[in-house]
């Protein structure tokens, strides 16, 4: 059934708009929610999206380009040099020990040819950043050295990716001459005496982006902000990274790592806050729907042709990668549950498995059949890995290092009771838990950061670990009977999701909330929360007091203006939280940061306009 | 003839160290048990010392009678109460031309003292009267036109014992109705130095 694109693109939009809150429900993660999306309009199930389904995953592939292109933005080269011992570290221990030991397994067990075991080998060892990311995100893990260390390993992975796809054509040497069914955009035109030479071709290309990087694409994107026109920024964020990603391919290489690279180029740059949100939406949807498609893909024909074939093979691979992964969590010194979550984190094949499966067959080295047969693995193992982590959380890492709770510790009393819990002891949280401390307020602490649980633990806190937004957590941390609930995540996001279940759970505690910032602060003012505080608040107005006074200006009353200035802007915070909703909603949410600083600054004259200063002495 | 109304009265409660002065809780706490009278207390309003002018202005005119209570530290007030006075009364508007806005207010002192009236004599070891070192702010009220009522003093407030402290409490809320009464004038309270002088049982 060839389907038109308004009917494909209404029944992918449709099943990610069922199952991805389903599967948010569930607790299973969004990344699940779009493969069993795709899996129940796919043709084995409904049969609402039939063989386009490839042709749709190669088109929404584009989502994993922009999402490595926004990992690039997140990470300016200062940030990548300080990681570069894990990346390299972990990352060529888990890819080098993956593929020798999944080398074995197809060439001897299965009985591949040499080239297929090898390539299949090599594509196997990579992990899904895009799941991972995702994942770490969701469950706000990204700064615990599990989340760390799986960010190493798959940035390794994915620039990896380069040399691997250079590497392919070597594999084919041999086999039957390139078949000529390849997909449009993956041949690429002739580019002559180049095509000889791929390392300088990479080269080149690399040389290319870098230079455009550096002393073009900001000149180019300040006369375009110029024009203050939405459309055209956006327009010109498309245009760097779909046309860094053709150049890369027109070099035979991967078009996400050119994104990668530009997006580390560009990390600097001012307009970063600007691309991130122009391109964000654009990955998320694509991203979502390439989950889809991969879920429209697994053939289960083929599945019920080799059932027992595929079923060992995905446990095998799962098993090696997991295995691997704890080797390398324990040489790299992660603390027990740590290693159980890094490995069970990136234990799936990823999307890239797919785009060298794809230049695999093109290169002629598989055939169809096995290529099938490869991909449903890597499918089911992604779909697994979702189902792993939730084991892994619910039953195995509470056996292993870090508790949830200390109920068997002697140390603490079960009975205690504290009045008031802190969710979140990062460096806010710390220092306020700290402070109590010195008044004699003792306070349970949530924390999902198993060494430092362990750590405050020593320290004799009472600690809980694991996501604070768990309403089980929440209730043996004794929320029932607390007076206080102070929230101070380091993630916005976990931040409104630990008070709306407060709110619907424990309405009778009283919530004090960490805020980022302005906009974050006004998310929660719409829940109808009272006590936010934005962290960078009272440091940056007394980073001013200081610099008034480098300026000559007297301490006390450049302290008496501080006070009055805080004030005034809680004031102004509370009422444009009002009025900012009689604005337009659409826009998004840095555009909407600097529409209020505009607003901000212009009710600011307001406040120099106040009455002249007449404490002490008449101006 | 209307009955008239209440005196509405404002106590500005100044103490920097409440939760550990059983003197003031009495106080307060016989303030809180005459109704219709306003109390604020100032070091928990303004903790960072950054008094909001407009603010206690509006306060200080929806009043008719102003209680300064607080500990006599070092034979004054406490440094809020200082920065209160120096904000807040401002010329223009409390004093000074066209500063009129207090005019005819009653206004007093209700203090809480280490030392008793024996020290606070000639040949005691403070040499001067009670009434005599508030003077600065019996001339702070005439400067702003107000009327500078007897002080109230409870001496020995570190040693007072319960029975005392209620007794002082007791005494204090008299005070309190006595200034509300629309009988009372002012007049009738000119030769009295201390309300503890006064016998209102």
């Amino acid at each position: 059934m060839a389907n038109s694109v308004l009917q494909n693109a209404v029944i992918l939009l449709g099943a990610a708009l069922v199952f991805v809150p389903i599967a948010k429900r569930l607790g299973i993660g969004s990344v699940l929610g779009y493969l069993l999306g795709g899996i129940v309009i796919g043709p084995s199930v409904l049969g609402l999206i039939g063989q386009e389904s490839e042709d749709i995953m190669h088109a929404t592939e584009f989502g994993v380009v922009m999402m490595l292109f926004l990992i690039g933005l997140e990470l300016n080269p200062q940030a990548f040099w300080k990681m570069r011992k894990s990346i390299v570290g972990m990352g060529a221990l888990q890819m080098g020990l993956t593929s020798v030991l999944l080398f074995p397994l197809f060439y001897g067990v299965f009985g591949y040819p040499l080239n297929v075991s090898i390539a299949v080998a090599l594509s196997f060892a990579l992990s899904s950043t895009a799941i991972v990311l995702q994942t770490l995100k969701e469950k706000g893990l990204d700064k615990t050295q599990a989340g760390q260390s799986s960010f190493a390993v798959l940035l390794f992975q994915d620039i990896a990716v380069i040399p691997l796809l250079a590497l392919l054509p070597l594999l084919a040497v041999g086999a039957a001459s390139p078949s000529d069914g390849g997909h449009a955009g993956h041949g690429g035109p002739d580019l002559g005496i180049l095509s000889d030479y791929p390392s300088l071709t990479i080269l080149l290309a690399v040389l290319f982006i870098i230079v455009l990087g550096r002393f073009f694409i900001s000149p180019f994107l300040v006369i375009i902000a110029r024009t203050h026109m939405r459309e055209l920024f956006t327009a010109s964020a498309l245009f760097i990274v779909i046309g860094v990603a053709w150049v890369m391919e027109l070099a035979g290489i991967s078009a996400a790592l050119g994104a990668f690279l530009a997006g580390v180029l560009l990390a600097n740059s001012e307009f970063r806050h600007e691309l991130e949100s122009d391109i964000e939406p654009f990955k998320g949807v694509l991203l979502g729907l390439f989950f889809t498609a991969v879920g429209c893909t697994i053939h289960f024909e083929t599945i019920l042709e080799n059932p027992g074939r595929i079923a060992l093979l995905v446990f095998l691979v799962i098993a090696i990668k997991a295995g691997v992964l704890l080797l390398v969590g324990r040489v790299f010194r992660l603390v027990s549950d740590q290693t159980l979550l890094f490995a069970f984190l990136l234990s799936q094949v990823g999307e890239f498995a797919f785009v060298l499966l794809a230049s695999t067959s093109q290169l002629g080295i598989i055939d169809k059949g096995s290529l099938d047969l490869f991909m449903a693995v890597v499918t089911i193992s992604m779909i697994l890995s979702s189902v792993l982590l939730f084991v892994n959380e619910k039953f195995i890492a509470p056996r292993f290092g870090v508790t949830e709770a200390v109920a068997d510790s002697p140390a603490v009393a079960i009975s205690e009771q504290n009045e008031t819990i802190i969710a979140g002891f990062g460096h806010f949280g710390s220092t306020l838990g700290r402070f109590l401390r010195a008044n004699g307020v003792k306070a349970t602490i949530l924390d999902n950061d198993s060494d430092r649980v362990s750590l405050l633990r020593k320290m004799g806190f009472k600690v809980f670990y694991g996501d604070a937004t768990r309403l089980d957590l929440l209730e043996s941390a004794g929320a029932g009977k607390a007076k206080i609930l102070i929230s101070a995540i380091d993630s916005p996001d976990k931040n409104a999701e630990l008070a709306d279940v407060v709110q619907k759970h424990f309405p009778h505690l009283k919530v004090f909330m960490r805020a980022k910032n302005r906009s974050d602060a006004y998310e929660l003012m719409d829940k109808g929360l009272e006590n936010i505080y934005r962290e960078s608040m009272h440091s940056s107005v007394f980073l001013g007091v200081d610099v008034l006074s480098e300026l000559g200006h007297r301490k006390y009353t450049s302290h008496r203006k501080a006070s009055e200035f805080i004030r005034y802007d809680t004031e102004a915070l509370q009422r444009l939280a009002k009025e900012r909703h009689t604005r337009e909603s659409y826009i998004t949410s840095v555009r909407q940061e600097i529409e209020l600083q505009e607003r901000l600054l212009s009710e600011d004259g307001k406040f120099f306009d106040q009455r002249a200063d007449g404490a002490w002495e008449r101006p | 003839m209307l009955e008239q109304a209440q005196r509405k009265i404002l106590i500005l409660f100044f103490h920097p160290r409440y939760e550990d002065s059983n003197a003031n809780r009495g106080l307060v706490e016989a303030a809180n048990s005459v109704a219709g009278v306003t109390l604020r207390d100032l070091y928990e309003l303004y903790p960072d010392f950054n008094i909001d002018v407009p603010k206690e202005q509006a306060v200080l005119l929806a009043h008719d009678v102003i209680i300064w209570q607080h500990p006599f530290y070092w034979y004054s007030c406490p440094p809020l109460m200082k920065q209160w006075i120096d904000l807040v009364l401002e010329h223009g508007w409390a004093y000074g031309h066209q500063g009129d806005k207090l005019a005819g207010k009653w206004i007093m002192n209700a203090i809480t003292s280490g030392g008793n009236f024996d020290l606070y004599k000639r040949d005691g070891r403070n040499r001067f009267t009670y009434r005599e070192l508030l003077a600065p702010f019996d001339q702070t009220a005439f400067l702003c036109h107000m009327v500078y009522l007897p002080s109230f003093i409870v001496p020995g407030a570190n040693r007072v014992s319960q029975e005392q402290m209620a007794q002082y409490a007791h005494r204090y809320a008299q005070v309190l109705r006595l200034l509300q009464a629309p009988g009372t004038s002012a007049n009738q309270l000119a030769d009295v130095a201390y309300f503890n002088d006064l016998n209102l049982d």
